[in-house]
């Protein structure tokens, strides 16, 4: 597939895409120790588990179509929405934006030559792999996938029959991989940073990573010895959570969510540096509080690693505890509020240019606007309680990580994949995709906050009537979002095969360090390391620069 | 606006960078057994008496030669850098060899230790073991699985250091270059440092 896009430079280096390192054919990619390969090896990855996990929320939908049994059992049905989540968090939105184009553009962002640790680069994405291979085994062997949904939660984790082993094994391998990305990415951050590129010259992207990368660090290794203990209780019958065995429940819960809703903001966190890369740049306008966005990304990884309680409000807590959470729940949703705040005043008086990237990062900020608003709804405890476990909370997480993060994995995709492969994709179709799956998620999403309000509960295989036609509405804005998807996924690989090449460097008109090299990048990306003296948004400047020259 | 700087051709080597690398790896680590201390230091607040109890049945003096044979062994890993230092790498390689042999010891006495224990009918899933009180299983789920997940790192150290070993003798580990061996060295020292934890915890407390 990508021998096509053969284009050697104009200056006699050769780009990354046809680079000969010690093996050829398929083997110099899948041991490539290249950042930008490892990012397109993550991406293809993931956009195939992509597609299976949206296949799975497809079938979900689908069985909710009419009451009763529609195409599958109820015990399929629980494998479907576990499946679905395991993929989607595990195996796209948590790898997500930070593996893929992390990867591929952290180095270029900050003016290096690659990661700090190349090899354990590689080693992450092989370990991603094994961990996808062993939840696509618990799919096929006997015993059938896991039921518990994706939380694992004691006791029915250790009793059900199902495979739970390896998709436990398999997210804790998932996690190992994300630690080792987060490992690399805060050292690369900390050393390889160009000369003249201090902390505050880095693109807004590079400081999102660097506070993802940290979250992954630090709350990673929790959730990875907590499904390893549940994993060692399945298989040796240890005594630690089962309260059989003198076990408690709920601080399994307390050690799930210490780490699982940090994670959340591994997911989120990255898409906001990408909304941040694209607003300037389709505005024309420097950013507006530079600093605030991105002290606000290591406000959200401090903050947010202190809330994890609130997803155990009705689960049994001192009252103390409930009012300490439920305050840091409120003050977490500041510096999100002071990045869409700010996104806000960018575009104020800007010359915006509506092409895909830019569509889908407002479309970011809409649907993440409405996603974190119901969020800090939860956020109050006597509405917690009547929200518990209803498929209000489904929609609300939907739109923070598909509105929020699959919206911004999408805005990267438009936005940097012509730099990645030097081919355009068709401009028209990319709008239509866009605006099929703008229409198709809120048709799915918005009915399930309304339903959840009058008291549907999640993950039920049935409803009583008075739901149907939320359930139906909501069914048919999954076929909406599908299209969308598929026209979205046409249109990108299309491009990869037969796509307009493109050589200029700069496509959109940016000023970060990616759009003044080759397009596509060559292999060791800069001739010679550049010298740092402006920030990373200085359209003004370097506008009075240019004509300075002219001048001349 | 970016002026273009030449920089000089060399293969890229950053120590500091590596060592922050194992640093944070390190973290990760302490942040992985923190999971489980933490679950110990609930369930002893909830099952004080039993805890007790059961640790009686834990052969101290064992805990201790263990424990000194761990603290010897993080001696003998720093000698060993210490040596390559003064580029005597012969030194160095028989450091990292008794490092290895100590390794080796910790974990034949915790062989030893184990088999008796289960040779006694404790062992999880057990019968004997169920018919304890629910604090007591609780102790030996948790000593089981963190000093057995403390061992298998004993086995991962012993790879380690017999791979920097072999380093050490084809000089790639040298005078100039010995940050392979450095980052060895804080793993190894983790690994003592989670058991000078486990050792009170487990064993002392009674």
């Amino acid at each position: 597939m990508l021998k096509d896009t053969t284009i050697i430079s104009t200056n006699g280096h050769t780009s990354f895409l046809d680079y000969q390192g010690k093996y050829k054919g398929i083997r110099s990619w899948i041991f490539s120790t290249d950042h930008k390969r490892i990012g397109i090896l993550y991406l293809i990855a993931l956009l195939s588990f992509f597609a299976v996990g949206v296949t799975f929320g497809f079938l979900i939908r689908l069985e909710l179509f009419t009451q009763g049994k529609t195409i599958v059992d109820p015990q399929t049905y629980n494998a479907f929405f576990t499946l679905h989540g395991v993929i989607m968090i595990f195996l796209f939105v948590i790898p997500g934006l930070p593996a893929v184009f992390g990867n591929f553009f952290l180095p270029i962002l900050i003016g290096a030559k690659d990661v700090a640790f190349p090899r354990i680069n590689l080693l992450s994405w092989w370990l991603y792999i094994i961990g996808g291979v062993l939840v696509i085994v618990s799919i096929l062997l006997p015993g059938g996938p896991a039921d518990t949904g994706w939380t694992f939660y004691i006791p029915y984790s250790v009793r059900t029959s199902t495979n739970v082993i390896f998709t436990g094994l398999a997210a804790f391998i998932l996690g190992f991989s994300s630690i080792l990305t987060g490992i690399n990415f805060v050292t690369t951050i900390h050393r390889l940073r160009a000369p003249g590129m201090d902390w505050f010259k880095m693109p807004l992207f590079s400081w999102a990573l660097y506070a993802t990368a940290w979250i992954q660090v630090l709350a990673t290794p929790i959730i990875g010895i907590t499904l390893l203990l549940i994993v060692v209780e399945r298989v040796l019958g240890v005594g630690l959570f089962d309260p059989a065995l003198g076990g408690d429940p709920i601080l399994y819960q307390h050690l799930f969510w210490i780490y699982s809703h940090p994670a959340v903001y591994i997911m989120i966190v990255p898409a906001m540096g990408v909304v941040s890369e694209i607003i300037p740049v389709f505005a024309r306008r420097t950013i507006f509080g530079y600093k605030f966005i991105a002290f606000s990304s290591i406000a959200i990884a401090l903050l947010g690693s202190l809330v994890w309680a609130h997803h155990m409000f009705s689960a049994g807590m001192s009252s103390t505890a409930q009012f300490v959470f439920s305050l840091l729940t409120f003050l977490v949703a500041i510096p999100s509020a002071i990045k869409v705040f700010n996104w806000t005043a960018t575009l104020y008086k800007g010359s915006i240019q509506l092409d895909p990237p830019m569509l889908y990062a407002l479309a970011f900020i809409f649907l993440f606007s409405i996603g974190g608003l119901t969020g800090v709804v939860q956020g109050a405890l006597s509405v917690d309680i009547h929200l518990t476990d209803t498929s209000f909370i489904v929609a609300h997480f939907h739109y923070v990580m598909f509105g929020g993060t699959g919206f911004g994995i999408f805005a990267a995709l438009h936005y940097w994949l012509p730099k990645m492969f030097g081919r355009m994709y068709n401009l028209k179709t990319a709008k239509v995709g866009f605006w099929f799956l703008f229409v198709g998620f809120n048709t799915l999403y918005f009915p399930l906050f309304v339903m959840g309000w009058l008291g549907m509960p999640r993950r039920y295989y049935d409803y009583l009537p008075e739901y149907a036609i939320y359930h139906q509405i909501s069914t048919v804005g999954s076929w909406i979002l599908i299209t969308g998807l598929i026209i979205i996924y046409y249109n990108l690989i299309k491009s990869l095969r037969s796509g307009e090449k493109i050589t200029a460097r700069n496509i959109w008109g940016g000023e970060t360090l990616e759009w003044q090299i080759e397009t596509p990048p060559t292999h060791e990306n800069f001739h010679d390391i550049p010298k740092i003296t402006h920030g990373p948004y200085e359209y003004k400047m370097n506008d009075e620069l240019a004509e300075k020259e002219e001048v001349k | 606006m970016i002026t273009q700087e030449h920089a000089a051709a060399h293969v890229h080597r950053d120590d500091v960078g590596a060592r922050m690398g194992m640093w944070l790896f390190l973290f990760t680590e302490l942040l992985l057994f923190g999971g489980m201390f933490f679950l110990y230091s609930v369930y002893r607040f909830i099952n004080q008496e039993q805890f007790n109890i059961a640790a009686k049945e834990l052969n101290t003096l064992v805990g201790t030669f263990n424990t000194i044979i761990l603290l010897t062994s993080s001696l003998t890993m720093a000698l060993a850098i210490g040596a390559i230092q003064r580029n005597n790498k012969s030194l160095s390689v028989f450091f990292q060899t008794l490092t290895i042999l100590l390794a080796f010891g910790f974990l034949i006495n915790k062989y030893f230790e184990w088999s008796i224990k289960f040779h006694h009918g404790i062992f999880p899933g057990s019968e004997i073991l169920l018919n304890k009180p629910k604090g007591e299983i609780l102790f030996f789920g948790l000593y089981y699985v963190m000093t057995g997940l403390h061992g298998l790192h004993v086995v991962i150290g012993i790879f380690l250091i017999g791979f920097m070993t072999r380093l050490t003798m084809k000089n790639v580990i040298n005078k100039d270059s010995y940050v392979k061996l450095e980052s060895a060295g804080l793993y190894w020292h983790l690994v003592d440092i989670i058991w000078i934890f486990l050792f009170p915890l487990f064993y002392l407390i009674t």
